[in-house]
Protein backbone atom coordinates (compact mmCIF):
# COMPACT_ATOMS: atom_id res chain seq x y z
CA UNK A 1 0.00 0.00 0.00
CA UNK A 2 1.51 3.40 -0.96
CA UNK A 3 1.33 6.24 1.46
CA UNK A 4 1.28 9.99 0.60
CA UNK A 5 4.43 10.48 2.83
CA UNK A 6 4.66 13.88 1.99
CA UNK A 7 1.49 14.51 3.26
CA UNK A 8 1.72 12.13 6.60
CA UNK A 9 5.03 14.22 7.87
CA UNK A 10 4.33 16.45 10.53
CA UNK A 11 6.55 19.50 9.42
CA UNK A 12 7.16 20.02 13.18
CA UNK A 13 7.99 17.02 14.22
CA UNK A 14 11.48 16.35 15.67
CA UNK A 15 14.18 14.85 13.17
CA UNK A 16 14.19 11.08 13.63
CA UNK A 17 17.99 11.37 14.54
CA UNK A 18 16.95 13.55 17.35
CA UNK A 19 14.11 11.42 17.95
CA UNK A 20 16.43 9.30 20.91
CA UNK A 21 17.92 11.09 23.76
CA UNK A 22 21.66 12.28 22.69
CA UNK A 23 24.33 10.28 25.27
CA UNK A 24 27.84 11.05 25.57
CA UNK A 25 30.96 8.41 25.49
CA UNK A 26 31.70 7.27 28.97
CA UNK A 27 34.53 9.49 29.21
CA UNK A 28 32.34 12.43 28.90
CA UNK A 29 29.60 11.25 31.22
CA UNK A 30 29.95 14.46 33.58
CA UNK A 31 30.93 16.86 31.38
CA UNK A 32 28.82 19.83 30.50
CA UNK A 33 27.52 20.04 27.15
CA UNK A 34 28.16 22.73 24.73
CA UNK A 35 24.84 24.14 23.62
CA UNK A 36 26.20 26.82 21.30
CA UNK A 37 29.35 27.98 19.46
CA UNK A 38 30.14 31.64 18.47
CA UNK A 39 32.63 31.54 15.56
CA UNK A 40 33.17 35.40 14.85
CA UNK A 41 33.50 35.87 11.22
CA UNK A 42 34.64 39.66 10.33
CA UNK A 43 36.13 40.59 6.83
CA UNK A 44 36.82 44.04 5.88
CA UNK A 45 36.75 45.62 2.42
CA UNK A 46 38.00 48.71 0.71
CA UNK A 47 35.33 49.34 -1.37
CA UNK A 48 35.58 51.63 -4.80
CA UNK A 49 32.44 52.64 -5.81
CA UNK A 50 33.53 52.94 -9.17
CA UNK A 51 33.02 55.74 -11.65
CA UNK A 52 29.77 57.08 -11.50
CA UNK A 53 28.94 56.79 -8.43
CA UNK A 54 32.25 58.19 -7.10
CA UNK A 55 30.83 61.15 -9.21
CA UNK A 56 27.56 61.29 -7.81
CA UNK A 57 28.98 60.99 -4.09
CA UNK A 58 31.19 63.80 -4.51
CA UNK A 59 28.41 66.20 -6.01
CA UNK A 60 26.48 65.41 -2.72
CA UNK A 61 29.04 67.10 -0.49
CA UNK A 62 28.37 70.51 -2.89
CA UNK A 63 24.37 69.31 -2.52
CA UNK A 64 24.36 68.79 -6.09
CA UNK A 65 22.45 65.68 -7.29
CA UNK A 66 23.65 63.89 -10.35
CA UNK A 67 22.02 61.54 -12.99
CA UNK A 68 23.03 60.07 -16.27
CA UNK A 69 21.09 59.69 -19.51
CA UNK A 70 21.13 56.87 -21.35
CA UNK A 71 22.16 57.15 -24.69
CA UNK A 72 19.64 54.50 -26.23
CA UNK A 73 16.35 55.76 -25.05
CA UNK A 74 17.01 59.32 -23.21
CA UNK A 75 16.42 58.19 -19.67
CA UNK A 76 17.41 59.59 -16.87
CA UNK A 77 18.45 57.34 -13.80
CA UNK A 78 19.41 58.40 -10.52
CA UNK A 79 21.49 57.38 -8.72
CA UNK A 80 23.48 56.65 -11.45
CA UNK A 81 25.54 52.90 -11.99
CA UNK A 82 27.18 54.23 -15.11
CA UNK A 83 25.07 51.91 -17.08
CA UNK A 84 22.04 51.39 -18.31
CA UNK A 85 19.64 49.40 -16.08
CA UNK A 86 17.07 48.66 -18.88
CA UNK A 87 19.53 49.29 -22.18
CA UNK A 88 22.53 47.92 -20.65
CA UNK A 89 24.28 50.27 -22.49
CA UNK A 90 27.45 52.19 -20.84
CA UNK A 91 26.68 55.71 -19.69
CA UNK A 92 28.73 58.90 -19.87
CA UNK A 93 25.93 61.70 -19.82
CA UNK A 94 25.84 63.20 -16.52
CA UNK A 95 22.96 65.26 -15.98
CA UNK A 96 22.36 67.69 -12.79
CA UNK A 97 18.96 66.80 -11.29
CA UNK A 98 17.20 69.34 -9.11
CA UNK A 99 16.31 68.47 -5.42
CA UNK A 100 12.63 69.10 -6.05
CA UNK A 101 10.55 66.25 -7.18
CA UNK A 102 7.05 63.78 -6.17
CA UNK A 103 6.09 61.12 -4.47
CA UNK A 104 5.64 58.45 -6.77
CA UNK A 105 4.96 55.88 -3.84
CA UNK A 106 5.21 55.48 -0.39
CA UNK A 107 4.24 53.32 2.69
CA UNK A 108 4.71 53.97 6.54
CA UNK A 109 6.45 52.27 8.91
CA UNK A 110 4.99 51.23 12.30
CA UNK A 111 7.67 48.74 13.83
CA UNK A 112 11.41 50.25 15.09
CA UNK A 113 13.95 48.41 13.07
CA UNK A 114 17.31 47.53 15.04
CA UNK A 115 20.32 49.69 15.27
CA UNK A 116 18.50 52.45 13.73
CA UNK A 117 17.10 54.43 16.78
CA UNK A 118 17.12 57.71 14.17
CA UNK A 119 13.81 56.34 12.53
CA UNK A 120 11.18 56.63 14.69
CA UNK A 121 8.18 55.20 14.04
CA UNK A 122 5.59 55.89 12.54
CA UNK A 123 7.77 57.41 9.35
CA UNK A 124 7.01 57.28 5.99
CA UNK A 125 9.72 56.29 3.42
CA UNK A 126 8.49 57.41 -0.28
CA UNK A 127 9.63 56.50 -4.04
CA UNK A 128 10.57 59.97 -5.10
CA UNK A 129 10.89 60.59 -8.94
CA UNK A 130 13.09 64.21 -8.89
CA UNK A 131 12.08 66.61 -11.64
CA UNK A 132 13.81 65.74 -14.86
CA UNK A 133 14.43 62.03 -13.93
CA UNK A 134 13.05 58.64 -15.37
CA UNK A 135 12.96 56.74 -12.09
CA UNK A 136 12.26 57.05 -8.76
CA UNK A 137 14.94 57.05 -6.02
CA UNK A 138 14.32 56.01 -2.01
CA UNK A 139 13.77 58.75 0.31
CA UNK A 140 12.21 59.65 3.98
CA UNK A 141 9.50 62.01 3.76
CA UNK A 142 9.49 64.40 7.23
CA UNK A 143 8.28 67.63 8.32
CA UNK A 144 4.64 66.32 7.84
CA UNK A 145 2.55 63.68 9.90
CA UNK A 146 3.18 60.45 7.67
CA UNK A 147 -0.68 60.03 7.61
CA UNK A 148 -0.81 63.16 5.58
CA UNK A 149 1.34 62.24 2.49
CA UNK A 150 -0.51 61.12 -0.31
CA UNK A 151 1.30 60.63 -3.77
CA UNK A 152 1.67 63.51 -5.91
CA UNK A 153 2.82 65.75 -3.15
CA UNK A 154 5.68 67.29 -3.91
CA UNK A 155 8.73 67.26 -2.13
CA UNK A 156 12.29 69.24 -1.74
CA UNK A 157 15.72 67.87 0.11
CA UNK A 158 16.44 68.92 3.30
CA UNK A 159 20.18 68.73 3.42
CA UNK A 160 22.56 69.03 6.46
CA UNK A 161 24.17 71.72 7.87
CA UNK A 162 26.76 72.89 5.33
CA UNK A 163 29.72 72.43 8.20
CA UNK A 164 28.20 68.24 8.03
CA UNK A 165 28.34 67.92 4.36
CA UNK A 166 30.49 64.56 3.52
CA UNK A 167 30.77 62.97 -0.02
CA UNK A 168 27.39 60.27 1.35
CA UNK A 169 24.13 60.49 0.63
CA UNK A 170 23.40 60.49 3.80
CA UNK A 171 23.70 64.57 2.83
CA UNK A 172 20.10 64.60 2.36
CA UNK A 173 17.54 64.22 5.74
CA UNK A 174 14.72 63.74 4.08
CA UNK A 175 12.28 65.28 2.20
CA UNK A 176 9.72 68.04 3.17
CA UNK A 177 6.68 68.66 1.16
CA UNK A 178 6.70 72.34 -0.37
CA UNK A 179 3.19 73.25 -0.63
CA UNK A 180 3.09 73.17 -4.40
CA UNK A 181 -0.02 71.62 -6.00
CA UNK A 182 -0.08 67.84 -6.54
CA UNK A 183 1.60 66.56 -9.40
CA UNK A 184 -1.10 65.19 -11.79
CA UNK A 185 -0.17 61.48 -12.60
CA UNK A 186 -1.74 60.81 -16.04
CA UNK A 187 0.69 58.86 -17.86
CA UNK A 188 1.30 55.53 -15.30
CA UNK A 189 3.74 53.78 -18.36
CA UNK A 190 6.26 56.34 -18.11
CA UNK A 191 8.55 54.44 -15.71
CA UNK A 192 10.20 51.63 -16.99
CA UNK A 193 8.96 51.73 -20.90
CA UNK A 194 12.08 50.86 -23.37
CA UNK A 195 11.33 50.62 -27.04
CA UNK A 196 11.59 46.91 -28.57
CA UNK A 197 14.07 46.24 -30.43
CA UNK A 198 13.13 47.19 -34.08
CA UNK A 199 15.34 44.00 -35.13
CA UNK B 1 23.60 15.95 -27.94
CA UNK B 2 23.29 19.07 -29.60
CA UNK B 3 26.66 20.57 -31.20
CA UNK B 4 27.60 23.82 -29.21
CA UNK B 5 30.51 26.06 -29.86
CA UNK B 6 32.48 28.74 -28.34
CA UNK B 7 32.42 31.44 -30.64
CA UNK B 8 33.18 34.42 -29.07
CA UNK B 9 35.17 35.81 -26.28
CA UNK B 10 36.14 38.61 -24.12
CA UNK B 11 38.59 39.28 -21.42
CA UNK B 12 40.61 41.83 -19.11
CA UNK B 13 42.72 41.35 -16.32
CA UNK B 14 44.83 43.18 -14.35
CA UNK B 15 46.61 43.35 -10.53
CA UNK B 16 43.91 45.61 -9.44
CA UNK B 17 40.70 47.42 -11.15
CA UNK B 18 39.97 50.23 -8.65
CA UNK B 19 38.43 53.38 -10.23
CA UNK B 20 35.60 50.93 -12.03
CA UNK B 21 33.21 49.04 -10.34
CA UNK B 22 32.16 45.63 -11.79
CA UNK B 23 29.13 46.54 -13.98
CA UNK B 24 31.38 49.29 -15.27
CA UNK B 25 34.52 47.41 -16.59
CA UNK B 26 32.00 44.55 -17.20
CA UNK B 27 29.56 46.01 -19.86
CA UNK B 28 32.28 46.51 -22.18
CA UNK B 29 33.79 43.06 -22.57
CA UNK B 30 29.78 41.72 -22.60
CA UNK B 31 29.44 44.36 -25.64
CA UNK B 32 32.93 43.40 -27.24
CA UNK B 33 31.80 39.49 -27.36
CA UNK B 34 28.58 40.40 -29.04
CA UNK B 35 29.68 42.82 -31.21
CA UNK B 36 32.38 39.95 -32.82
CA UNK B 37 29.46 37.87 -33.41
CA UNK B 38 26.99 40.67 -34.22
CA UNK B 39 24.48 39.47 -31.57
CA UNK B 40 22.67 41.83 -29.22
CA UNK B 41 21.66 40.47 -25.90
CA UNK B 42 17.49 40.05 -27.64
CA UNK B 43 19.23 37.42 -29.30
CA UNK B 44 20.93 35.59 -26.93
CA UNK B 45 18.31 32.70 -25.75
CA UNK B 46 20.09 32.53 -22.28
CA UNK B 47 21.97 34.22 -20.08
CA UNK B 48 24.03 32.63 -17.43
CA UNK B 49 26.92 34.44 -15.13
CA UNK B 50 29.41 33.24 -12.15
CA UNK B 51 30.30 35.79 -9.57
CA UNK B 52 30.77 35.71 -5.47
CA UNK B 53 29.66 38.14 -2.90
CA UNK B 54 32.12 37.16 -0.82
CA UNK B 55 34.47 38.85 -3.44
CA UNK B 56 32.28 42.05 -3.60
CA UNK B 57 31.59 41.90 0.23
CA UNK B 58 27.74 42.76 -1.16
CA UNK B 59 24.66 40.81 -1.10
CA UNK B 60 23.22 39.91 -4.39
CA UNK B 61 26.14 41.89 -5.90
CA UNK B 62 25.63 39.74 -9.73
CA UNK B 63 22.66 41.23 -9.76
CA UNK B 64 24.01 44.72 -10.20
CA UNK B 65 26.08 43.02 -13.29
CA UNK B 66 22.94 41.94 -14.43
CA UNK B 67 22.15 45.71 -15.78
CA UNK B 68 25.04 45.58 -18.50
CA UNK B 69 23.30 42.93 -20.73
CA UNK B 70 20.43 45.18 -21.30
CA UNK B 71 17.37 42.95 -19.47
CA UNK B 72 14.49 44.74 -21.10
CA UNK B 73 12.92 43.22 -22.58
CA UNK B 74 12.86 40.20 -20.26
CA UNK B 75 15.86 37.90 -20.35
CA UNK B 76 16.18 34.30 -19.42
CA UNK B 77 19.04 34.74 -17.04
CA UNK B 78 20.71 32.91 -14.03
CA UNK B 79 24.06 32.97 -12.36
CA UNK B 80 26.23 30.50 -10.29
CA UNK B 81 28.27 31.45 -7.11
CA UNK B 82 31.06 29.84 -9.07
CA UNK B 83 33.40 30.08 -11.50
CA UNK B 84 31.85 31.65 -14.91
CA UNK B 85 33.10 28.01 -16.35
CA UNK B 86 30.39 26.40 -14.51
CA UNK B 87 27.88 29.19 -16.04
CA UNK B 88 28.82 27.74 -19.19
CA UNK B 89 28.41 24.00 -18.35
CA UNK B 90 24.79 25.59 -17.35
CA UNK B 91 24.37 27.09 -20.61
CA UNK B 92 25.16 24.31 -22.57
CA UNK B 93 22.97 21.79 -20.83
CA UNK B 94 19.98 24.86 -21.53
CA UNK B 95 21.16 24.62 -25.16
CA UNK B 96 21.11 20.69 -25.02
CA UNK B 97 17.25 20.98 -23.73
CA UNK B 98 16.15 22.55 -26.93
CA UNK B 99 14.49 25.45 -28.03
CA UNK B 100 17.48 28.31 -28.37
CA UNK B 101 20.62 28.47 -30.37
CA UNK B 102 22.63 31.07 -28.76
CA UNK B 103 23.98 31.34 -25.05
CA UNK B 104 25.42 34.42 -23.15
CA UNK B 105 27.81 33.63 -20.58
CA UNK B 106 30.22 35.96 -18.35
CA UNK B 107 32.66 35.41 -15.17
CA UNK B 108 33.88 38.24 -13.49
CA UNK B 109 35.55 38.88 -9.99
CA UNK B 110 37.19 42.33 -8.33
CA UNK B 111 39.07 40.63 -5.24
CA UNK B 112 41.54 43.54 -4.53
CA UNK B 113 39.11 45.66 -1.77
CA UNK B 114 39.31 42.66 0.40
CA UNK B 115 41.85 39.87 1.72
CA UNK B 116 41.18 37.51 -0.77
CA UNK B 117 43.52 34.43 1.63
CA UNK B 118 40.74 35.04 4.49
CA UNK B 119 38.04 35.62 1.83
CA UNK B 120 39.13 31.89 0.39
CA UNK B 121 38.82 30.99 4.39
CA UNK B 122 35.06 30.93 4.40
CA UNK B 123 34.49 28.61 1.37
CA UNK B 124 36.01 25.60 4.41
CA UNK B 125 34.20 23.97 7.03
CA UNK B 126 32.34 26.67 9.04
CA UNK B 127 32.07 25.04 12.51
CA UNK B 128 35.95 23.46 12.54
CA UNK B 129 37.59 24.85 10.07
CA UNK B 130 37.00 28.27 9.06
CA UNK B 131 36.77 29.29 12.91
CA UNK B 132 40.76 29.08 12.64
CA UNK B 133 40.85 31.40 9.57
CA UNK B 134 43.28 28.81 7.15
CA UNK B 135 44.76 31.01 4.71
CA UNK B 136 44.09 29.76 1.07
CA UNK B 137 48.31 29.50 0.65
CA UNK B 138 48.68 27.75 3.45
CA UNK B 139 46.13 25.08 2.95
CA UNK B 140 47.65 24.37 -0.78
CA UNK B 141 50.95 24.30 0.69
CA UNK B 142 49.99 21.45 3.17
CA UNK B 143 48.81 19.46 0.12
CA UNK B 144 52.67 20.68 -1.74
CA UNK B 145 54.11 19.10 1.60
CA UNK B 146 52.56 15.82 1.27
CA UNK B 147 53.41 15.80 -2.81
CA UNK B 148 57.20 16.86 -2.20
CA UNK B 149 57.65 14.37 0.42
CA UNK B 150 56.10 11.67 -0.88
CA UNK B 151 58.12 11.99 -4.08
CA UNK B 152 54.97 12.85 -6.20
CA UNK B 153 56.63 16.36 -7.63
CA UNK B 154 60.10 17.38 -6.94
CA UNK B 155 60.81 21.67 -6.25
CA UNK B 156 62.72 21.55 -9.43
CA UNK B 157 59.86 20.49 -11.49
CA UNK B 158 57.52 23.14 -9.51
CA UNK B 159 60.47 25.85 -10.93
CA UNK B 160 60.10 24.68 -14.58
CA UNK B 161 55.63 25.03 -14.35
CA UNK B 162 56.36 28.82 -13.42
CA UNK B 163 59.38 29.06 -15.49
CA UNK B 164 57.24 27.77 -18.32
CA UNK B 165 54.16 30.05 -17.46
CA UNK B 166 56.37 33.16 -17.23
CA UNK B 167 57.40 32.50 -20.40
CA UNK B 168 54.09 31.74 -21.95
CA UNK B 169 52.77 34.67 -20.21
CA UNK B 170 55.13 37.07 -22.07
CA UNK B 171 53.11 37.24 -25.15
CA UNK B 172 50.01 37.68 -23.09
CA UNK B 173 48.72 41.06 -23.06
CA UNK B 174 46.25 39.98 -20.43
CA UNK B 175 48.99 38.10 -18.29
CA UNK B 176 49.64 40.21 -15.14
CA UNK B 177 52.69 37.77 -13.92
CA UNK B 178 54.61 38.32 -17.18
CA UNK B 179 58.58 38.79 -16.42
CA UNK B 180 60.60 35.88 -17.22
CA UNK B 181 62.67 33.75 -14.63
CA UNK B 182 64.68 31.04 -15.10
CA UNK B 183 64.55 27.28 -13.05
CA UNK B 184 67.39 28.71 -11.15
CA UNK B 185 66.17 31.71 -10.45
CA UNK B 186 62.89 30.54 -8.96
CA UNK B 187 64.61 27.98 -7.03
CA UNK B 188 66.99 30.73 -5.46
CA UNK B 189 63.36 32.73 -4.54
CA UNK B 190 62.89 32.58 -0.74
CA UNK B 191 60.31 30.66 0.72
CA UNK B 192 56.72 32.88 0.64
CA UNK B 193 54.61 30.13 2.55
CA UNK B 194 57.25 27.25 2.48
CA UNK B 195 57.38 24.88 1.11
CA UNK B 196 55.89 27.05 -1.74
CA UNK B 197 57.64 30.42 -3.55
CA UNK B 198 56.27 32.92 -5.09
CA UNK B 199 56.61 31.81 -8.12
CA UNK B 200 54.80 29.04 -7.37
CA UNK B 201 51.76 30.94 -5.75
CA UNK B 202 49.02 32.73 -8.31
CA UNK B 203 49.24 36.24 -9.71
CA UNK B 204 45.84 37.74 -8.05
CA UNK B 205 43.59 40.07 -10.48
CA UNK B 206 41.00 41.56 -10.87
CA UNK B 207 38.57 41.46 -14.01
CA UNK B 208 36.14 39.02 -16.15
CA UNK B 209 35.52 37.63 -19.42
CA UNK B 210 32.31 36.69 -21.58
CA UNK B 211 31.27 34.15 -24.04
CA UNK B 212 29.14 33.77 -26.66
CA UNK B 213 27.72 29.84 -27.05
CA UNK B 214 26.20 28.78 -30.48
CA UNK B 215 24.73 25.62 -31.82
CA UNK B 216 24.59 23.79 -35.07
CA UNK B 217 24.37 25.82 -38.16
CA UNK B 218 23.91 29.26 -36.10
CA UNK B 219 27.60 28.15 -34.66
CA UNK B 220 28.76 28.31 -38.48
CA UNK B 221 26.71 31.81 -39.77
CA UNK B 222 28.55 33.36 -36.43
CA UNK B 223 32.30 32.20 -36.54
CA UNK B 224 34.67 30.75 -39.47
CA UNK B 225 36.24 27.81 -37.78
CA UNK B 226 33.47 27.44 -34.15
CA UNK B 227 35.36 25.93 -31.60
CA UNK B 228 32.96 22.99 -31.09
CA UNK B 229 32.35 21.58 -27.11
CA UNK B 230 33.08 17.94 -27.74
CA UNK B 231 32.57 16.76 -24.29
CA UNK B 232 32.29 18.48 -20.84
CA UNK B 233 31.80 17.10 -17.40
CA UNK B 234 32.00 18.34 -14.17
CA UNK B 235 33.22 16.28 -10.93
CA UNK B 236 33.72 17.27 -6.88
CA UNK B 237 35.77 15.46 -3.95
CA UNK B 238 34.97 15.68 -0.41
CA UNK B 239 34.92 18.92 1.33
CA UNK B 240 36.55 18.37 4.01
CA UNK B 241 40.07 18.25 3.64
CA UNK B 242 41.19 15.31 5.96
CA UNK B 243 39.36 13.00 3.86
CA UNK B 244 41.21 13.34 0.39
CA UNK B 245 44.19 12.19 -1.25
CA UNK B 246 46.00 15.53 -1.79
CA UNK B 247 48.40 14.02 -3.63
CA UNK B 248 46.24 13.28 -6.77
CA UNK B 249 42.98 14.83 -7.92
CA UNK B 250 40.38 12.13 -8.25
CA UNK B 251 37.70 15.03 -9.24
CA UNK B 252 39.81 16.05 -11.99
CA UNK B 253 40.49 12.76 -13.40
CA UNK B 254 36.86 11.42 -13.63
CA UNK B 255 35.77 15.29 -14.95
CA UNK B 256 38.44 14.13 -18.06
CA UNK B 257 37.25 10.75 -18.10
CA UNK B 258 33.77 11.57 -19.11
CA UNK B 259 34.93 14.40 -21.40
CA UNK B 260 36.31 11.98 -23.01
CA UNK B 261 39.72 14.76 -23.12
CA UNK B 262 42.05 11.48 -23.44
CA UNK B 263 42.10 9.73 -26.73
CA UNK B 264 42.79 11.62 -30.06
CA UNK B 265 45.94 13.71 -29.33
CA UNK B 266 45.81 17.28 -27.81
CA UNK B 267 47.07 20.29 -29.34
CA UNK B 268 47.02 22.49 -26.65
CA UNK B 269 45.99 22.56 -22.98
CA UNK B 270 44.50 25.30 -20.73
CA UNK B 271 44.64 23.88 -17.22
CA UNK B 272 43.02 26.05 -14.34
CA UNK B 273 45.96 25.54 -11.79
CA UNK B 274 46.36 28.89 -9.07
CA UNK B 275 49.50 26.81 -7.90
CA UNK B 276 52.29 24.80 -9.80
CA UNK B 277 51.37 22.08 -7.60
CA UNK B 278 47.69 21.87 -8.49
CA UNK B 279 49.24 22.65 -12.46
CA UNK B 280 51.06 19.35 -12.11
CA UNK B 281 48.18 17.09 -10.58
CA UNK B 282 46.24 18.41 -13.48
CA UNK B 283 48.64 17.35 -16.23
CA UNK B 284 49.02 14.01 -14.29
CA UNK B 285 44.98 13.75 -13.61
CA UNK B 286 44.00 14.83 -17.24
CA UNK B 287 46.50 12.44 -18.90
CA UNK B 288 48.41 14.99 -20.87
CA UNK B 289 51.79 14.53 -22.35
CA UNK B 290 54.05 17.59 -22.26
CA UNK B 291 55.92 16.76 -25.53
CA UNK B 292 52.63 16.40 -27.56
CA UNK B 293 50.60 19.10 -25.99
CA UNK B 294 51.17 22.94 -25.26
CA UNK B 295 50.59 23.51 -21.79
CA UNK B 296 48.98 26.72 -21.02
CA UNK B 297 49.97 28.69 -24.14
CA UNK B 298 48.79 31.87 -22.45
CA UNK B 299 50.62 31.43 -19.35
CA UNK B 300 47.36 30.19 -17.09
CA UNK B 301 46.22 30.96 -13.74
CA UNK B 302 49.43 31.24 -12.44
CA UNK B 303 49.76 34.01 -14.53
CA UNK B 304 46.33 35.85 -13.87
CA UNK B 305 44.02 34.84 -11.73
CA UNK B 306 41.11 36.35 -11.52
CA UNK B 307 38.51 34.55 -8.82
CA UNK B 308 35.00 33.60 -10.25
CA UNK B 309 36.55 34.21 -14.01
CA UNK B 310 39.87 32.30 -14.46
CA UNK B 311 38.10 29.09 -15.48
CA UNK B 312 35.76 30.27 -18.14
CA UNK B 313 38.97 32.65 -19.59
CA UNK B 314 40.91 29.15 -19.77
CA UNK B 315 37.76 27.96 -22.29
CA UNK B 316 37.85 31.39 -24.18
CA UNK B 317 41.89 31.24 -24.48
CA UNK B 318 41.23 27.59 -25.90
CA UNK B 319 38.46 28.61 -28.33
CA UNK B 320 40.72 31.40 -29.46
CA UNK B 321 43.43 29.29 -30.59
CA UNK B 322 40.82 27.32 -32.23
CA UNK B 323 39.40 30.08 -34.10
CA UNK B 324 42.80 30.49 -35.39
CA UNK B 325 43.89 27.36 -36.26
CA UNK B 326 46.90 27.22 -33.48
CA UNK B 327 45.34 24.10 -32.94
CA UNK B 328 42.70 21.29 -33.52
CA UNK B 329 41.93 19.81 -30.65
CA UNK B 330 41.94 21.88 -26.86
CA UNK B 331 41.69 20.85 -23.34
CA UNK B 332 40.33 23.35 -21.25
CA UNK B 333 39.84 22.90 -17.42
CA UNK B 334 38.27 25.15 -14.26
CA UNK B 335 38.91 24.55 -10.69
CA UNK B 336 37.02 25.72 -7.95
CA UNK B 337 37.34 25.16 -3.96
CA UNK B 338 40.48 24.66 -2.02
CA UNK B 339 43.00 22.41 -3.20
CA UNK B 340 41.49 21.52 -6.93
CA UNK B 341 38.24 20.60 -4.93
CA UNK B 342 35.89 20.81 -8.01
CA UNK B 343 36.87 20.25 -11.62
CA UNK B 344 34.90 21.51 -14.81
CA UNK B 345 36.69 19.92 -18.23
CA UNK B 346 35.42 21.04 -21.70
CA UNK B 347 36.99 19.59 -25.08
CA UNK B 348 37.08 21.99 -27.92
CA UNK B 349 37.49 20.46 -31.64
CA UNK B 350 37.97 22.62 -34.97
CA UNK B 351 36.68 21.27 -37.86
Amino acid sequence: MSVDRAEARDPLAAPAALAAPVTLPPALAGAEPVESVCTPIRMTYTYTPGRALSRYLRAMADKRILGERCPATGQVFVPPRGVSPLAGTAISEVVELPDTGYVDSFNITRVPIERRPDLKPPYCSAWIVLDGASAGFLGLVINIAPEEVRIGMRLRAVWKPAEELETSAANILGWAPTGEPDEVITDYERIGRIEADPT
Amino acid sequence: MIDVAVVAFAQRQEAAISGESEVEFMVPLMEQAKAAVGLTQSDMGFTCSGSSDFLAGQAFSFVMTIDGTGPVPPISESHVEQDGAWALYEAWVKIQCGGIDTAFVYGYGKSSPGSLRDVLATQMDPYYVCPLWPDSYAVEALAARLMLEGGHVSEHRLAEIAARSRASAASNPHAVRTESKSVAEILAEDYAVDPLRPSDLPAEADGGCAVVLAAGDRARELCERPAWIRGMDHRSDAHTLGVRDLTSSASARLAAHYAAAAGDKVDLAELHGPFTTSEHLLIEALGLDEDSTAINPSGGALAAHTMMASGLIRIGEAASRIWRGDGDRAVAHATSGPCLQQNLVCVLEGD
